[in-house]
């Protein structure tokens, strides 16, 4: 056991469980006043549920390999066997306790495709099903001995961009077009400043998700933790430069989100590529999110993402993913490296990681919410007086904001 | 008596209030609001930051007061004065309703007419 990597871990663990907390109060400042405590509830609950989920089953589903490359077996139901002494540097229980926290966060990213309008009850039963049937699956064949992590070129996914990003953002696609549009959307977010803070939770808290997936107190962690810094930072000018062109004027919002789009597209990325890779992960981030923002992709098929999940976590992430096979560097890879070394190895293993979680997390994530949506007492969504009133007096029978002075 | 509604832009409260007090104006009520005139909206950032969209209605404040009758002019004017914009005023500056009061009680003493309000 190395001790030094046991404090980092323990400490990269809290950063990325703060990060749902801090995706609480992004999505929350961005929909309106009346739908802010729902909005701030999808993803805090998920601390809860996805918790409870990954100690009972989850982890055991994504890392328990019995070799068959699909899904884990059940011998570390309750976290059984999984020693908090013994391990690969750090002990088993710190690594569970790790991935725990992406468990939590992933479907919480989901949840800004249908805020404002999805039912609370089913959410929570949602998100025990995803987890299950969705996340620790696709964990599995990526990180716990699966079959992507066995692909011949070597796929490379240092912290989640399939895991995590494009999984949530693929099963946003989804959730958006079974729950439908929202009946009446608000125009601005009704607290920037929420907005802002989230992103610096978020900034803050990917330096625990993208680091500490380095799973040591090592080079490499640091290499991660510039990389992760560096596509933030390049992103967010990006999306600045480019609001200002399209406007005149610099969206705080934009900033924001073009934060949170380039460290969506560094996760994959994190460890393996060069300082100057991630600043070209970043510039590509800022163009591809923003003008999928800026253009409404999908808004104009009629789906109504309401948040932006697709854009800024599935297109960042797919971006990311493939950008990991162009920028990865041999020395940090321990491989022949990217298509910048002349290698299409990982290139191609990343493009048909991308495409298959696209295509499981997708059609499993409908299948899950259309049977949610036919089972009687349950369904998507609310019903039309409570989304005009505002789901947090009709779901949770609170207000964000009591000014009215009927206290 | 009169009631007068003020229509006013948000930042330009304070000198109204400055300047009714210096009318001779006792007491008013202020409360934002958001409507809109012959002003056309404002173009704000939507959704994630990406894109801009037209909101027709701007936030303005109302103020309120009742006066007696004989001070009508002067409160009017002070009013014009301390909030148009500019030389030429512009539009947006905001508008000012004036409509009859029947009655006034004063809730401490009973008193009831003009008096409440001088």
């Amino acid at each position: 056991m190395d001790t030094g990597s046991i404090a980092w871990m323990l400490t990269a663990t809290l950063l990325v469980l703060f990060m749902t907390p801090g995706l609480a109060f992004f999505y929350g400042g961005l929909v309106r006043g009346r739908n802010v405590v729902s909005t701030l509830m999808y993803s805090f609950i998920a601390m809860g549920v996805a918790s409870i989920v990954w100690v009972l089953w989850g982890y055991s589903l994504a890392f328990n390999d019995m070799g068959n490359g699909v899904v884990g077996g059940l011998e570390f139901i309750g976290l059984a066997g999984v020693s908090h002494t013994e391990g690969d540097g750090i002990p088993d229980l710190l690594f569970a306790a790790f991935q725990m926290t992406f468990a939590i966060i992933t479907p919480a990213l989901i949840t800004g495709a249908f805020v404002e309008r999805f039912k609370f009850t089913t959410y929570l039963i949602f998100l025990v099903l995803w987890v299950t049937l969705v996340y620790a699956p696709v964990c599995h064949w990526v990180w716990g001995g699966g079959w992507i992590g066995g692909l011949d070129g070597g796929a490379l996914d240092f912290a989640g961009g399939t895991v995590v990003h494009i999984n949530a953002g693929i099963a946003a696609v989804a959730a958006a077009y079974l729950v439908g549009k929202r009946r009446n959307p608000g125009i601005e977010p009704h607290n920037v400043p929420f907005v802002v803070l989230g992103a610096a939770i978020l900034w803050i808290g990917w330096f625990g998700f993208n680091a500490g997936s380095q799973l040591a107190a090592d080079g490499v962690a640091v290499q991660a933790f510039v990389n992760t810094n560096t596509a933030a930072a390049v992103a967010a000018v990006v999306w600045a430069l480019l609001s200002y062109i399209h406007t005149g004027r610099i969206s705080a919002v934009g900033v924001a989100t073009g934060v949170v789009a380039g460290l969506v597209a560094v996760t994959p990325a994190a460890g393996w590529v060069g300082t100057m890779g991630s600043f070209a992960i970043g510039l590509g981030a800022g163009i591809i999110c923003h003008y999928a923002v800026h253009f409404e992709i999908l808004h104009k098929i009629g789906i109504d993402d309401s948040l932006e999940v697709f854009a800024v976590h599935g297109l960042g992430g797919i971006w990311g993913a493939l950008a990991t096979g162009i920028f990865a560097w041999g020395a940090l890879t321990d491989s022949a490296g990217g298509l910048v070394n002349g290698n299409a190895g990982h290139f191609v293993a990343n493009l048909i990681a991308v495409v298959a979680t696209l295509a499981y997390s997708g059609i499993v994530s409908f299948i899950i919410l259309f049977v949610l949506d036919k089972i009687p007492g349950l369904g998507l969504r609310i019903v039309e007086p409570d989304e005009d009133i505002g789901i947090d007096i009709t779901a949770h029978g609170e207000r964000g904001y009591v000014a009215d002075g009927a206290d | 008596m009169l009631k007068i509604e003020a229509v006013v832009r948000p930042e330009r409260t304070s000198t109204v209030l400055e300047a009714l007090t210096a009318a001779g104006v006792k007491g008013y009520s202020y409360w934002n609001i958001t409507g809109k005139g012959q002003q056309e909206g404002v173009e704000v950032f939507t959704g994630r930051g990406g894109h801009l969209s037209h909101r027709v209605a701007l936030p303005k404040t109302m103020i309120m007061t009742v006066i007696p009758e004989g001070m009508k002019d002067a409160v009017i004017s002070s009013i014009v004065e301390s909030a148009r914009t500019g030389e030429e005023g512009a539009i947006g500056d905001g508008k000012i309703f004036v409509s009859q009061i029947d009655d006034a009680t004063r809730v401490s003493t009973g008193e009831t007419g003009e008096s409440t309000v001088m």
